[in-house]
């Protein structure tokens, strides 16, 4: 039964490095970028949210949507100021970029709301679901059945809507999708836009776990772990990486000693990065001359 | 303007290219050896800080600068390097030994992390480097009996021979000694085929293999060599701070030496010193800024890495070759007036080069 518990929050975790994750890869498979400030922007998503639902008093499902129309706003924002001046440069310049970005968006947070944690009022706070003796918080389901419901739509926009498409086209061949007329520096922005709504998704999911306040975008960095180890730039691996991070630093925080919980993530990348490091669902491929 | 007439081959790999640089390089040093006359304490101490930064911006200028490897974990470099001398020291080692075997320890610590990094590039890379500084940092918390965990280790006073090295104006000395023979150590590093290698493999990896540069080789070396630095500035840093504790050693310093090397200007010397003066003068700048700014700014949480941040980012778009790169334009600008033209130092933009197919 402990088993079955143990696997269970594992998988309630591990959605939601699964989710930012999600948010990074498709970042990377559309511009080749690496957004280091994909916790930070899940940070803001739930600031903004807790604005409008404890602040201004919306009600939560429209609180919800106003957070993910304002934080796409954000991410074209963020996309046409600071990522559109670094196409063309090396991949490490923009990892710095956004890692800088990360440390300001955590300084604004915290000039705005204040460096205390909030909570938000949400409607699946509180009550437990209990089946067989293993229990379940309203909170951690809402967090599954997000994920479920957001990977369906994802999947959908991908593969039968005009933009979905043209988000393939340019991230399968930039130069290409150029010369067939799809308007890829747009693409971009909307591809930033996107994943900042998946981050203030995520952010709202997991407000009533974690506490909202500056320093909670840090999970990014373990979100990052689990892309990685799902082979970077393939969406169903950065949800299958984030699942066995969340499972495995479980299981590790239950039966190994203190300190363990907290590297499992790590060490788990590290061993992958040395086994397989294209990850388990690869996208890289060795040029054949 | 100077015109250098190269007659030999030898030419190209000198250390000082023309009388000037002797000149310019001697009045350097000479004000730096009378500094302790006319400098407080106070600056004394922040100028050896400045010189710390500078060895482990040396450390890192190799890797990144110049072998184009990106470490995102060189803080626990600094870590291991400070905890293996601090326990050299107290047990017994003398001051330079103590400095030589942290120095080394770390440098195959370093080696360690470079020899899976032949498989690894860019974003991989770094990333394994960061999981490394996690794990390190929670081996730090955790390994209570070498090093103290939470509760911090207090590092004894540097002496040698019985002369006592931690008042501020020998301590000076020391760090200004250390840093010159490392900058040594490292310009002559660059000009012998290993640096050269180094280069090559920035470059182009490609290009690099055919030419029969080991890539594996070249990038554990480097690995080692930037690791070994770094060790070395941990040593010195473990005297500097008195008192070791985990916290000192996270993410964040990572990120400030990484800001170092890249608004100093990547692929110089040059740009390590100027890095490390702005890193050292930055956080007494935003202290005076604290004081004129009005209290609900000044006092706001996490100000001070947000201004790290956003230096990075204004550095990138619209400095990316740092202060050294600003410094060789106005230079160029008075060297060539009034003929300087704009485009002299322009951009090149280019495509995308994916990295997805190797």
């Amino acid at each position: 039964m402990e088993v079955l518990q143990l696997l269970v929050s594992g998988i309630s975790q591990g959605c939601v490095y699964g989710l930012i994750a999600l948010g990074f890869v498709l970042i990377y498979k559309a511009t080749e970028m690496v957004n280091f400030a994909q916790g930070d922007l899940m940070m803001m998503g739930a600031f903004i949210a807790y604005s409008y639902v404890n602040l201004m008093g919306m009600p939560f499902l429209v609180g919800f949507l106003g957070t993910i129309v304002s934080m796409a706003v954000v991410g074209a924002l963020l996309e046409r100021v600071i990522v559109r001046p670094m196409i063309g440069e090396p991949p490490f310049a923009v990892l710095m970029i956004t890692i800088g970005l990360g440390f300001v968006l955590r300084a604004i947070a915290g000039a705005v709301w204040g460096a205390e944690p909030k909570t938000i009022s949400s409607p699946f706070a509180g009550d437990v679901l209990r089946f067989n003796g293993v229990t379940l918080g309203y909170e951690n389901l809402a967090i599954i059945a997000g994920t479920i419901l957001l990977c369906l739509a994802l999947f959908g926009f991908f593969q039968f809507t005009r933009l979905g498409l043209a988000m393939q086209a340019a991230s399968q061949n930039q130069l290409a999708a150029y010369y067939c007329g799809i308007p890829v520096k747009r693409i971009y922005a909307f591809v930033w836009a996107l994943s900042a709504a998946i981050a203030a998704t995520t952010g709202i999911l997991v407000a009533p776990i974690t506490l909202i306040d500056p320093m909670m975008g840090f999970v990014g960095v373990k979100a990052f772990a689990a892309a990685i180890v799902g082979g970077f730039g393939s969406l169903q691996g950065a949800m299958a990486g984030g699942l066995l991070i969340g499972i495995v630093e479980q299981f590790a925080g239950r039966y190994l000693p203190t300190g363990f919980a907290d590297t499992s993530a790590y060490a788990l990348l590290l061993l992958m990065l040395l086994v397989r490091p294209e990850g388990l669902f690869a996208t890289i491929q060795r040029k054949k001359v | 303007m100077r015109f250098i007439f190269k007659t030999r081959y030898h030419d190209d790999v000198r250390l000082f290219r023309h009388s000037g640089q002797w000149f310019w390089y001697s009045v350097l040093i000479g004000s730096l050896l009378l500094a302790p006359v006319m400098a407080s304490d106070f600056y004394l101490g922040e100028l050896a800080l400045v010189f710390i930064w500078a060895i482990a911006g040396i450390g890192l200028m190799l890797l990144v600068g110049y072998t184009g490897l990106v470490s995102l974990g060189h803080a626990a470099f600094l870590a291991i390097g400070a905890y293996a001398h601090t326990w050299f020291i107290t047990h017994g080692w003398p001051l330079p030994l103590a400095l030589l075997k942290a120095s080394l320890i770390t440098a195959m610590f370093g080696a360690l992390i470079g020899l899976p990094t032949m498989r690894m590039t860019g974003i991989y890379l770094a990333i394994a480097t960061l999981a490394f500084a996690v794990i390190i940092e929670q081996v730090i918390v955790h390994w209570v009996t070498v090093t103290g965990g939470f509760r911090g280790l207090v590092v004894p006073r540097a002496e040698f021979l019985g002369l006592d090295l931690g008042g501020s104006m020998a301590f000076y000395y020391l760090c200004l000694g250390i840093l010159i023979g490392c900058l040594l150590m490292a310009l002559n590093l660059l000009r012998s085929p290993t640096g050269r290698a180094m280069t090559a493999v920035r470059d182009s990896e490609i290009s690099a293999q055919s030419m029969g540069i080991q890539l594996a080789r070249t990038k554990t070396v480097a690995f080692a060599i930037s690791a070994g630095f770094t060790g070395l500035a941990g040593g010195l840093l473990a005297h500097k701070l008195g008192y070791l504790a985990p916290d000192a050693f996270s993410l964040l310093l990572s990120i400030q030496l990484l800001l170092m090397v890249v608004v100093g200007g990547l692929g110089s010397m040059h740009g390590v010193i100027f890095g490390a003066i702005f890193l050292g003068l930055l956080p007494q700048g935003i202290a005076m800024m604290r004081d004129v700014l009005p209290p609900a700014i000044a006092q706001v949480p996490g100000l001070e890495p947000g201004i790290f941040g956003a230096i990075l980012i204004l550095f990138l778009i619209f400095e990316p070759l740092g202060i050294h790169g600003r410094w060789l334009k106005i230079r160029r600008y008075f060297e060539m007036f009034p003929l300087y033209r704009k485009a002299t130092y322009k951009r090149q933009k280019q495509f995308l080069r994916t990295e997805r197919m190797r």
